[in-house]
């Protein structure tokens, strides 16, 4: 409907589209896109069957059969039970994967933690104190990861005592050791019983979920406070404890001995695996350090004082005001950062530790030789975990970014 | 450390996508080779013995002598060769693929590797076995004392699994450090990361020759595997697999019968014996089966030497070698009780 100039409604007829199928945009959008599609799948059909052809054509066996054939050597490290000449290559791969995923969540965790509060010290006002994170930073930003994980095995790790005369981390009690073999710790047996103490310990977990939401709505209802922190660990601690107690459940505990050659029994991590872990998380923590100065420098100075003028404490000041707007910056260097431990723990293979690289794609690759199955499967594994990681921290991304209204 | 290897492999695979559907050769090897003017050999990354880089950035080594000797036969001039330095994960794609002729390097010679890669196995030109080194003050005499220790290995080897046979086989729990890199996993053992090191005997010799002390470390009696070292060729071409074989063949022959590199030109000329004398091309035509010039065995023995010579010079006692003694081993002649035994000449 329009109105004309005399006031009066008309009905206006909807132009009549034209329908020309050939300079169409929508149909020429689709066409295009079709036709894309049509090509990378004709690309990804001819590289995929030439392979196969080509592996065909020279003698060279093809396929996955390789993976439930059992794999003849042994390895050094592994979360999962296996056996030589029992366990398959499939499980070899799982070990790697396993190995690997184990050093960068922790290095992903340890990183994260140490960037953000060198990141913060850094913008310390003591003068001594951002100096030493700006050198920490330079010399560990600017030398090569491969160097470092080096240094770290060679230099750090390997020239640890000896077996014989391993240092006892815990004073005297002889539960812990560490030598250029490794660290060596007891390690809890749970008996049968025990499973009621992670049912509380669980169930804490959840407590600790309720508590907080109560503890929001109060505070938005009554501007009253509650000592959120304190009461979680409290509750974390104190109710698994309690039903420890209670159910009458021992936790025993395998304590390593030095038998013969090495220590045995408890749990042991070689020193490959502390050197690299030792290495990622101070590289990629220095890097993190500069994103978290570079977000915090990126919050205007005036949210600070504005912050302050309404009466909040500075301590309040940084995790109410000036992170929350901080983290929009921080965050998508985070994420690549993120995908660069997973992808940069490959360099394992320089000190002997098994990841999926040297176990899979370097020790089953040379016995088996089915290379281009497993460099594939190598290479798939590395991407669905980065896109796993950016998957999920694009999701949080989204919830830190400013929402527009 | 090879912190290329991934991108090597990544390459080798892309390479096998995309190389035409048809490697099917019109063109038999020799001819392509011929074509190009010059052979391209396979070899690893350094490894003492057989084969090493010089001062001047040449390669030497009793491995890079076999490809020496293939490019005499084929060209009459050792020099007519490119040697190429491939890591051990892509070594057989590399041969399979094309991108080198034949491969000389420490590869063990294995039913496996025979019938499911693509490859053939020519000669055997090194008969090498898996042992173990331990620090003298060790105390340990025997590898059947090394229950429940820690060793380190090289990965990219059958070592890996022989290691894991062993143990298996004798209930041992052997621990096993897998290394990519010889100098670290070198200075591991050094530092007593590892109770023992193992590795072919003849690479032992070679890293305990480069040990600080070498005095401090011995070698222990067992011999664990047996390692038959043999240059490869692509499957599928009889006479290109032929000229390798029987240039390592023309080696050992040309010991037995007392031929080298200084007594060769004066043995075609007045030698009477007729192996000898069919051998250098002066009576027959043993060439024309492989495609060869009439002199092949000639140029072979004028340009590198007899296998006597090649193992003195690298192996053994030489200014270059490694010390690994030849007398009653595996290695001698099987005149003086080794396996190096060749086809005749006929």
């Amino acid at each position: 409907m329009a109105i004309d100039g005399a006031g009066k409604t008309v009905a206006t007829l909807k132009p009549k589209e034209k329908f020309d199928f050939f300079h169409d945009e929508r149909v020429r959008s689709v066409a295009y896109q079709i036709l894309t599609a049509c090509v990378v799948g004709w690309l990804a059909w001819y590289l995929i069957s030439n392979t196969a052809h080509n592996l065909q054509v020279r003698g060279m066996n093809t396929g996955f059969g390789f993976l439930s054939a059992t794999a003849g050597f042994d390895t050094d490290f592994k979360l999962i039970e296996y056996k030589p000449g029992v366990g398959t290559y499939g499980r070899i791969f799982l070990i790697g994967c396993l190995n690997t995923l184990l050093v960068s969540f922790f290095a992903i965790i340890f990183s994260t933690v140490l960037g953000f509060a060198v990141g913060v010290l850094r913008l310390s006002s003591n003068w001594l104190v951002a100096r030493l994170a700006l050198a920490y930073v330079e010399i560990v930003r600017n030398t090569p990861l491969l160097l470092q994980i080096i240094f770290w095995y060679v230099g750090v790790f390997a020239l640890l005592p000896r077996v014989k005369n391993s240092l006892d981390l815990s004073a005297g009690a002889e539960v812990a050791f560490l030598n250029n073999r490794g660290l060596y710790t007891a390690w809890p047996v749970p008996d049968d019983l025990f499973w009621m103490t992670i049912v509380a310990f669980l169930a804490a977990v959840v407590g600790v979920f309720v508590l907080r939401r109560w503890a929001h709505k109060r505070q938005d209802e009554t501007g009253k406070q509650f000592p959120i922190w304190s009461a979680s660990i409290a509750l974390l601690i104190v109710l698994p404890y309690l039903v420890y107690l209670a159910s009458g459940s021992t936790l025993n505990w395998d304590v390593p001995t030095l038998q013969g050659f090495n220590f045995a029994g408890g749990a042991a991590l070689p020193p490959a695996f502390l050197a690299l872990l030792v290495a990622l998380v101070s590289y990629h923590a220095a890097h993190l350090a500069e994103a978290v100065r570079a977000g915090i420098l990126s919050v205007e100075k005036g949210q600070t004082e504005a912050a302050l003028a309404i009466g909040l404490r500075p301590k309040k000041a940084i995790s109410l005001i000036i992170i929350p707007q901080a983290m929009r910056a921080i965050v998508p260097p985070m994420i690549s950062l993120w995908m660069n431990v997973v992808k940069n723990s490959s360099l394992a293979i320089a000190i002997g530790y098994s990841d999926v690289v040297a176990l899979f794609m370097q020790t089953a690759l040379n016995q088996a030789g089915y290379a281009v199955e497993m460099v594939g499967m190598t290479m798939a594994f590395y991407m669905f975990i980065s896109l796993s990681i950016s998957g999920v921290l694009n999701i949080y991304n989204k919830r830190v970014q400013l929402e527009e209204r | 450390m090879k912190p290329n290897s991934f991108v090597l492999s990544v390459a080798a695979v892309v390479a096998m996508s995309f190389a035409g559907a048809t490697v099917a050769t019109a063109k038999t090897t020799l001819e392509i080779v011929k074509e190009r003017g010059h052979l391209r050999c396979q070899v690893g990354p350094a490894s003492p013995g057989f084969y090493n880089l010089d001062a001047k950035g040449n390669w030497y080594g009793s491995d890079v002598s076999i490809c020496q000797a293939v490019a005499a036969a084929i060209f009459g001039s050792k020099t007519k060769l490119e040697i190429q330095s491939v890591s051990s994960q892509v070594r057989f794609t590399a041969l399979a693929n094309g991108e080198s002729d034949m491969l000389s390097r420490t590869a063990t010679w294995t039913l496996l590797r025979d019938t499911q890669l693509g490859l053939d196995f020519t000669a055997v030109n090194f008969y090498d076995g898996q042992g173990f080194m331990v620090p003298k003050d060790s105390g340990i005499t025997s590898a059947m004392q090394l229950k429940g220790a820690t060793v380190c290995v090289l990965t990219g080897t059958t070592t890996e699994l022989n290691l894991a046979d062993f143990s298996r086989v004798n209930n041992m729990n052997i621990k096993p450090v897998t290394f990519e890199d010889s100098n670290v996993r070198n200075d591991t053992y050094l530092q007593g990361g590892c109770d023992a090191l193992t590795n072919d005997k003849s690479g032992l010799a070679s890293n305990k020759a480069a040990f600080p002390n070498p005095g401090d470390h011995i070698v222990l009696p067992e011999t664990i595997s047996k390692e038959p070292l043999a240059p490869a060729v692509r499957q599928g071409d009889a006479q290109w697999f032929d000229i390798v074989k029987w240039t390592v063949y023309t080696l050992i022959n040309a010991e037995e019968l007392g031929v080298n590199k200084a007594n060769v030109d004066k043995m075609r000329s007045t030698s009477t014996n007729a192996s000898v004398r069919r051998m250098l091309g002066v009576e027959g035509n043993l060439n024309e089966g492989l495609g060869l010039s009439k002199d092949w065995a000639y140029n072979i023995i004028k340009e590198v030497g007899n296998y006597g010579e090649i193992y003195e010079a690298y192996m053994g006692g030489g200014k270059l070698g490694i010390g690994i003694s030849r007398a009653g081993s595996a290695n001698d002649l099987w005149t003086k009780g080794g396996l190096m035994y060749a086809p005749p000449f006929r």
